[in-house]
């Protein structure tokens, strides 16, 4: 079995969306101070035997581009691919379909439903 | 002619069919670029970027798109195969007949959220979970977990009263009927029924499950009931829109279709009632 990460995966699709992305930051729309404001902070701690961190992405970093969110989570190390809804709310790979108030609460709810299991790279067959 | 039909009311060879067809699909490799496509898409789309798949007007005729794909390459496999389509407001507990082990086989088991039973369960090696994001390899759910609810007819009435399509900002934070359909407002659709089937329904790599294609395929149908309730009300935006597919754009991964191409299903099937 092959792996490739996720941000080659998405491929063509994530680089045109990335580069719009940064345009509507450097535009006048994106003049961002209230958004960097309201950023959640940072928390590292271990939840259920498993040590979740959150935090702000290192600058034109990983998370860059194809979410547009700035944010970054990990669950053991290993990045949990994370995104914020417009109202604030948050979803990750894991809950794509079921918002929550904070990043934290994100990762404890993606070590819940882990049960055990590690974060992998989008892997495939 | 295509006729995409309530799941309740296959025969048994009408399920035999659609599913050996899915596992044929799942053996030649076929299967998972449609969840690798699903998931590129599902991760790329953001409300304040650009968003093609999912938080967006194009919501509809992109997985409508998706989905003819998937029930073309069904049919390549066995020409008398359409995609079925499941009423959550109708068969909307874990005894469903959807959920025997002659269509899609039960809940997961309490333990690891592993399904046991039926075509697509671990035993039998015939449906591995390789596109994925954790290590997990086999095939999960948790129908109904924590006593959640699928939404009700009522619901589904009180969102297709809804006559605007799509409203500005055109993403989660939307008013109109994509956004309520979709469930990132309001009593909350779509989004619910990925989340009370549970397991990799729950998450970016949701068509893992083949029960993505039919709960979409009812999706799509209400999509179409909407559009016979509300001749007068158009697909929106019509036209320069940042970041958004309007009418006559071009969706991605295709780029040889737009949302006008996809308002009218009839030319690629119908349903079996009237819409």
């Amino acid at each position: 079995m092959s792996s490739i990460t996720r941000r080659r995966a998405l491929g063509v699709a994530a680089g045109a969306a990335g580069a719009v992305a940064v345009l509507a930051h450097a535009g006048p729309a994106g003049a961002a101070a209230p958004r960097a404001a309201a950023d959640p902070a940072s928390f590292d701690e271990v939840y259920q035997g498993r040590r979740i961190r959150g935090g702000p992405a290192h600058g034109g970093g990983h998370h860059g581009g194809h979410h547009g969110g700035g944010y970054a989570v990990t669950v053991d190390g290993r990045e949990l691919h994370v995104m914020r809804n417009a109202d604030g709310t948050w979803i990750s790979v894991i809950h794509h379909y079921e918002p929550v108030a904070t990043p934290r609460e994100l990762a404890r709810a993606a070590v819940r439903e882990l049960r055990g299991a590690p974060l992998v790279p989008l892997a495939l067959g | 002619m295509t006729v995409r039909k309530n799941q309740a009311t296959l025969t048994a060879d009408e399920k035999r069919r659609f599913v050996d067809a899915l596992l044929e699909l799942k053996r030649s490799g076929r299967y998972d670029t449609f969840v690798t496509t699903h998931n590129a898409f599902i991760m790329g789309d953001t409300d304040d970027g650009d968003r093609v798949g999912h938080r967006s007007p194009s919501f509809l005729p992109w997985h409508r798109r998706f989905l003819l794909e998937f029930e073309a390459a069904l049919k390549s496999v066995d020409p008398t195969v359409t995609l079925p389509y499941w009423d959550w407001t109708a068969d909307r507990t874990s005894r469903s007949s959807l959920w025997a082990p002659d269509l899609l086989g039960g809940t997961g088991r309490a333990r690891d959220g592993q399904v046991t039973d039926g075509p697509f369960a671990r035993v039998g090696n015939r449906w591995p979970i390789t596109v994925r994001v954790d290590g997990r390899d086999f095939l999960r759910r948790d129908l109904g977990a924590g006593g959640r609810q699928l939404p009700t007819r009522a619901e589904v009435d009180s969102v297709l009263a809804m006559e605007t399509y799509d409203t500005a900002p055109w993403n989660s934070a939307s008013d109109g009927f994509r956004n309520h359909l979709e469930g990132w407002r309001g009593v909350n659709l779509h989004n619910r029924v990925h989340v009370w089937v549970g397991g990799q329904m729950a998450t970016g790599v949701s068509p893992n499950d083949p029960v993505f294609w039919l709960h979409h395929a009812f999706v799509d149908k209400l999509w179409a009931d909407w559009q016979a309730r509300h001749p007068g009300s158009a697909y929106l935006p019509a036209a320069g829109t940042r970041n958004v597919v309007d009418l006559h754009d071009t969706m991605r991964p295709w780029n040889d279709v737009t949302p006008a191409d996809m308002l009218d299903h009839t030319p690629h099937y119908t349903f079996d009632t009237a819409a």
